[in-house]
């Protein structure tokens, strides 16, 4: 399985006919393709996906795009992909509040 | 043969099981059904509360600042604190403290100055790793990570699967293959510092289980100075296995904790509960499902207290701890099966916690030496021949 979200990005117009309530990670990033939030949708999440993604969208001006992965295995992954993006990039997403996190180096997968 | 609690013991349980209804149970309403730890504030005022108990840092030897509590009233205590949702591989969200690595108290001063001692503190987190993509019911055989003589130090190069915890981990015990030709007389431990160059955490590996999730981990010419080896050259095996025995009871007792607590649920459940005009708790079916979860319960319980017990005692318990582990992971895995179907669709809902119990406990007959092993153990035990 790859350590790093790659599907392509959407446009967050799109969030109401994509988004399902399932559990998972998502992805959010601004016009530039920067990735600025990473978060879950967990078992106590409203209308899973769809509920988080909107609700974070709603709040974050800088946000124009999506991409999300179907997991219930969420905390495990959305802890991955954020120790992936300081790997990548040496620090967490800039909307992302600060969080102790472990320390990977995932190579290029 | 006296059965009973003492009235200490009595005491000490009651106390936890206060603790754990009164000041954890009620933290769980606000956490993500899979979260495995509590907001900093939370675990901070909670470990007071453990210290003012006098239970913190359970499982130290008091030599070291532990308590002074015996195995079999560690044994009860480990059955009280799993009692909650992320009781299994939480208990109590480290709230109790713990000795992390065990095999530490075996280690130099030197290296007890650097590793264990942090570790006592809550300064430093260790990690245990053993298995490999080649196998891990059988590490002797299957380890192949290799280190070799550089001087004054050892390269290390292979790779380590499921091992949990290794990303936020400071250092951690590795098993390497130090001589080809001898089996398990060819395994050396050695403590690795995750800074070190040579260390990579390459994914976690997503399980049934979300919290203290597993990782993959690579050594590429991973240099570690010949201080760093815990024991003797050549004699890591006996090390990973001493540890192997002992960690068993502790494990048995998380499961039972968990059985303890879905039983409870569910016997609460039952006479609430109406379908056909009469409570669930009228139905023979249902109380069949009760009667078999009290004897999977009672009968684990006592299993694992008699190992305790022998443990405690300094006589051999390998045997009965590794009957411990089978049954009560067996057991328990029932109990928790038993008990969702009596709550119907609520049961396998994550608005209550059977769901994430029934997915931990899947894996407690394969962590910890998988159940088959266990069987083998005892059969060895039993006919008194050597294990192939
Ligand atoms: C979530 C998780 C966390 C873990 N954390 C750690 C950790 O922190 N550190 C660590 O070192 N390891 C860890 N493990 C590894 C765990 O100890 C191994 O998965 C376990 O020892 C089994 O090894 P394996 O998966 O390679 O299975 P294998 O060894 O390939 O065995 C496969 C199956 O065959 C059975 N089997 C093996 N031999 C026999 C036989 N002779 N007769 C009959 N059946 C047999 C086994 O019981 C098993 O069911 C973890 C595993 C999991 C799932």
């Amino acid at each position: 399985m790859a350590t790093r979200l790659t599907k392509p990005w959407r446009p967050v117009d799109e969030i109401e006919g994509v988004l399902k309530g399932h559990l998972g990670v998502y992805q959010l990033a601004n016009a530039d393709d920067e990735i600025v939030y990473i978060g879950f949708a967990g078992g106590a999440s409203l209308y899973g996906l769809k509920g988080e993604v909107s609700e974070r969208v709603a709040e974050l001006e800088d946000a124009t795009q999506f991409r999300v992965e179907i997991t219930a295995s969420y905390m495990s992954r959305w802890r991955e992909l954020m120790m992936v993006h300081i790997a990548d990039t040496g620090e967490s997403p800039r909307h992302n509040p600060p969080v102790k996190l472990g320390r990977m180096s995932p190579g290029h997968s | 043969m006296d059965l009973n609690l003492t009235e200490e013991q009595d005491m000490i349980v009651g106390m936890v099981r206060r603790y754990v209804r009164e000041e954890i149970l009620p933290l769980e309403f606000d956490l993500d059904p899979d979260a495995d730890e509590l907001a900093p504030e939370d675990k901070e005022r909670l470990v007071e509360i453990t210290k003012e108990m006098g239970l913190y840092g359970l499982g130290i030897p008091p030599e070291y600042g532990g308590p002074e509590i015996d195995l079999v009233t560690q044994t009860l205590i480990s059955m009280e604190i799993s009692q909650h949702r992320a009781g299994l591989y939480a208990p109590c969200y480290g709230t109790f403290g713990g000795a992390g690595l065990a095999q530490l108290f075996e280690a130099t001063d030197e290296q007890k100055e650097r590793y264990l001692f942090p570790t006592l503190r809550g300064e430093k987190r260790g990690f245990f790793g053993l298995s490999e993509p080649s196998g891990g019911s059988d590490p002797a055989r299957a380890i192949q990570t290799k280190a070799v003589k550089d001087g004054d130090d050892w390269i290390i190069n292979g790779s380590k699967l499921w091992i949990s915890g290794a990303d936020r981990a400071d250092y951690g015990l590795v098993f390497a293959r130090t001589d080809a030709d001898k089996g398990r007389n060819g395994v050396t431990c050695f403590i690795v510092d995750t800074d070190n160059p040579g260390f990579h955490v390459r994914r976690i590996v997503h399980t049934l289980r979300s919290a203290n999730y597993a990782t993959e981990l690579q050594f590429e010419d991973m240099r570690v100075p010949s201080t760093n080896i815990l024991g003797e050259v050549n004699r890591g095996f006996a090390i990973a296995n001493d540890r192997l025995t002992r960690q068993r009871i502790p494990y048995a007792a998380g499961c039972i904790g968990v059985a303890i607590k879905a039983q409870e649920m569910a016997l609460e459940y039952v006479p609430q509960r109406e379908t056909f005009g009469a409570p669930l708790s009228s139905r023979q079916a249902i109380q069949w499902m009760l009667v078999d979860n009290e004897i999977d319960i009672k009968q684990s319980i006592w299993i694992t207290l008699d190992a305790a017990n022998k443990a405690n005692r300094g006589e051999p318990f390998r045997k009965e701890a590794a009957m411990a582990k089978l049954v009560a992971t067996e057991a328990a895995g029932r109990v928790v099966d038993r008990s969702m179907q009596m709550f119907g669709g609520l049961g396998v809902a994550k608005d209550l916690p059977f769901e994430r119990w029934y997915r931990e406990m899947r894996i407690r007959r394969i962590g910890e030496g998988p159940n088959e092993v266990q069987r083998h153990v005892i059969a060895r035990e039993l006919l008194g021949a050597s294990l192939r």
